[in-house]
């Protein structure tokens, strides 16, 4: 039997309806090959059309194609009819089919400025195995930019570590972190390897699972806090990644900063807005605007 | 004069009795949860063995990350202080006293008289002390005390990109799906941390001699790659786990004569 | 403008090197004198319409605090090599460790 994974996010694709690929100018693709996900985002003049997201197999132009081609099925498209395609991730040097690959950080940025708006100023993404902090200007541009992929502290691989420790489900990691009467002194080691030894002295001592969770939540939301402190916060504040829907991590980020994310739930009601596929969003946007340059 | 030095590891408790300067006896117990269930067993080892009772001790000196529990210890040391006067007493021409326990690096340079002149330390990530050896242990499937030998046998050098415990763990876990000997991925762990453990050391200058202190320099994998790596002699005391108590306690022995 | 950071914060400390690339016209004076081959010259790949930066190499970028270790053998205010060498002063070395340290 393979060992349960506790912590990934569902697959899906998604077809926005109301519009017709045919009658666009230009149909432009952005790849997001990430450590955990890879995603992909079409666009039709710049507005979102079909999306997917899929877990990284151990290939990542396996990965490209599956996820691509995920997003472009019953869509009437192939990709053959995506005029640009730009890679970004950290496999985004291996998509053959990407005419151009370009930094998460530039694509997370212009995606995050898609999704929210001129006015988001800094961008949180927390990734599977790095978490970046981003400064951009009203065009989404980056300002100032600070990626931390050296230590699992502060990343989707230390939450991992901890689902795992508790067998909980990562999609129930925030609610439960919020389970709690009062909530615990945060783990006080900040290496993920010694935050796990001292939950387990917590759990033994007669901690909740849930205490626990609530515990490594706020060592991680203070974390990820001191990296955003660095490149300096201003609003508006988004988050993006796959542990933007953590609302465990969210709200204490929130809290510890002072300042609330901005729509940090809109993806519930509308998958365009899904915070983990802003850096496919922005690789699609820099796709439309190289596929235009290019024809002048 | 009877005196004992105790020193609280992240991983155990030990004790070294000493009657003047030499040892009379020692003890040692997982630091577990409690440190006082810790040293009480620690120091009943201890005392057993050189068949005394706690009021014959003249002084008690501790040192390590629990210090100020143990009501019936007089005093503290650093542990860097307690590595460098052990370390010269153990190798009079030890300059550099390396330590590498389950949860913190450090090293200590020394005068003659082993006291200290300058000192780093390295805490709080796993990916610079003994327990980055543990868990690649483990992910390797392979028993602690077995990594050493192995490693000694590795026929080539692979190379180990993560630097963090995490991340290091998975990349084993692909070194093995590809079929690279495991021999030449202890190898790789232990070449991993001595080169982390050596940069730190170079803040202080590297001074001969060096003498490797501390669990990790039990380990004749972990010590070969710091032989290779710092290009000089690395000297290896006989139970180097216990240097630092057994600085403590020749730290207590002074602070008695006082 | 933009400011590029690389490097890290872990348990045992931080270790960031920081690039004005408002500054840094990308002489590549800063690449000749490192001694342990942490920069290079790139493109700027976080703005597409802008010119070549310095940027610190992908496998050093894990390992800072290790790579430039040499360069502050001794203790003292001296700035490392690069930093010296930067005509633009664009190079700006931050390094806090966890207490204990002696500096
Ligand atoms: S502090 Fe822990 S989690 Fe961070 S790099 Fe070190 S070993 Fe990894
Ligand atoms: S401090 Fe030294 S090793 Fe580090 S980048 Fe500068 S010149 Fe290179």
């Amino acid at each position: 039997m393979t060992k349960k994974e506790f912590w990934r996010w569902p697959e899906y694709r998604h077809t926005v309806e109301g519009i017709d690929p045919k009658n666009g100018k230009v149909i432009s693709g952005g790849v997001d090959i990430g450590s955990v996900s890879s995603k992909t985002v079409i666009m039709v003049d710049g507005e979102v059309f079909a999306q997917s997201v899929m877990r990284t197999g151990s290939s990542s132009p396996d990965s490209a194609e599956r996820t691509m081609n995920w997003a472009l099925e019953d869509t009437g498209l192939t990709l053959k009819d995506v005029q640009y395609v730009v890679g970004t991730g950290y496999g985004r040097v291996n998509i053959p089919f990407a005419q151009k690959a370009i930094t998460e950080i530039a694509c997370h940025g212009r995606g995050a400025n898609f999704m929210w708006g001129p006015t988001v100023r800094t961008v949180l993404d927390m990734g599977g195995q790095d978490c970046k902090a981003i400064r951009v200007d009203e065009k989404g541009k980056v300002q100032n930019f600070l990626m931390n992929d050296k230590c699992a502290a502060g990343t989707g691989r230390g939450m991992e570590v901890f689902a795992d420790l508790l067998s909980v489900p990562i999609q129930e990691v925030g609610d439960r972190s919020f389970a709690v009467k009062e909530e615990p002194q945060s783990v006080s080691s900040t290496c993920v390897v010694f935050a796990k030894s001292e939950a387990v002295g917590l759990l033994r001592s007669g901690w909740s699972k849930d205490e626990v969770l609530a515990a490594y939540c706020q060592a991680m939301a203070h974390r990820v806090v001191d990296l955003l402190n660095r490149v300096g916060v201003e609003k508006e504040f988004v988050i993006t990644g796959g542990i933007a829907k953590n609302i465990g991590i969210v709200k204490r980020v929130e809290k510890e900063l002072r300042i609330r994310a901005l729509k940090p739930d809109q993806w519930r009601d509308d998958p365009r807005f899904d915070p983990m596929l802003a850096g496919a969003a922005g690789a699609a946007l820099f796709a439309k605007v190289l596929y235009e340059r290019s024809k002048g | 004069m009877i005196t004992a030095g105790i020193d609280f590891g992240a991983k155990n408790v030990k004790v070294v009795i000493l009657d003047d300067e030499k040892i009379v006896a020692r003890g040692s117990a997982l630091t577990g949860f409690d440190l006082k269930i810790a040293v009480k067993d620690a120091s009943e080892m201890a005392l057993k063995a050189a068949g005394l009772k706690l009021d014959e001790i003249t002084h008690i000196t501790e040192t390590g990350i629990g210090q100020g529990s143990v009501a019936f210890a007089a005093d503290s040391v650093s542990e860097v202080g307690a590595n460098a006067k052990a370390g010269v007493k153990l190798l009079p021409s030890a300059r550099t006293i390396i330590d590498v326990g389950a949860e913190e690096a450090r090293a200590v340079k020394c005068d003659e008289s082993g006291s200290m002149e300058d000192f780093v330390v390295n805490e709080r990530c796993a990916a610079g002390a003994g327990a980055f050896v543990e868990a690649m242990a483990r992910a390797l499937e392979v028993e602690l005390g077995q990594m050493g030998p192995m490693s000694l046998k590795a026929t080539e050098a692979v190379p180990m990109n993560a630097q963090c415990t995490v991340f290091a763990e998975s990349e084993v876990v692909s070194l093995i799906h590809a079929q690279t000997p495991k021999a030449n991925i202890a190898r790789a762990i232990h070449d991993a941390i001595a080169e982390r453990v050596i940069s730190m050391v170079r803040r202080l200058g590297i001074t001969e001699d060096v003498l490797l202190v501390g669990g990790l320099a039990y380990d004749v994998g972990y010590v070969d790659s710091m032989k290779r790596g710092l290009g000089v002699e690395v000297h290896v005391p006989e139970l180097p786990e216990y240097v630092s108590a057994y600085g403590a306690a020749l730290v207590a022995q002074e602070r008695a004569k006082e | 403008m933009l400011i590029a950071n690389y490097g890290y914060k872990d348990g045992s400390g931080e270790y960031f090197i920081t690039l004005d690339t408002d500054k840094c016209d990308g002489c590549g004076k800063c690449v000749e004198v490192c001694p342990a081959s942490v920069l290079e010259v790139i493109p700027n790949e976080y703005d597409i319409e802008d010119g070549d930066i310095m940027g610190v190499r992908e496998e050093h970028r894990h390992k800072l605090k290790y790579s430039c270790a040499p360069c502050k053998a001794t203790s003292g205010d001296v700035e490392p090599p690069c930093v010296l060498a930067c005509p633009t002063r664009a190079i700006i070395h931050f390094l806090s460790e966890a207490k204990g340290q002696v500096l």
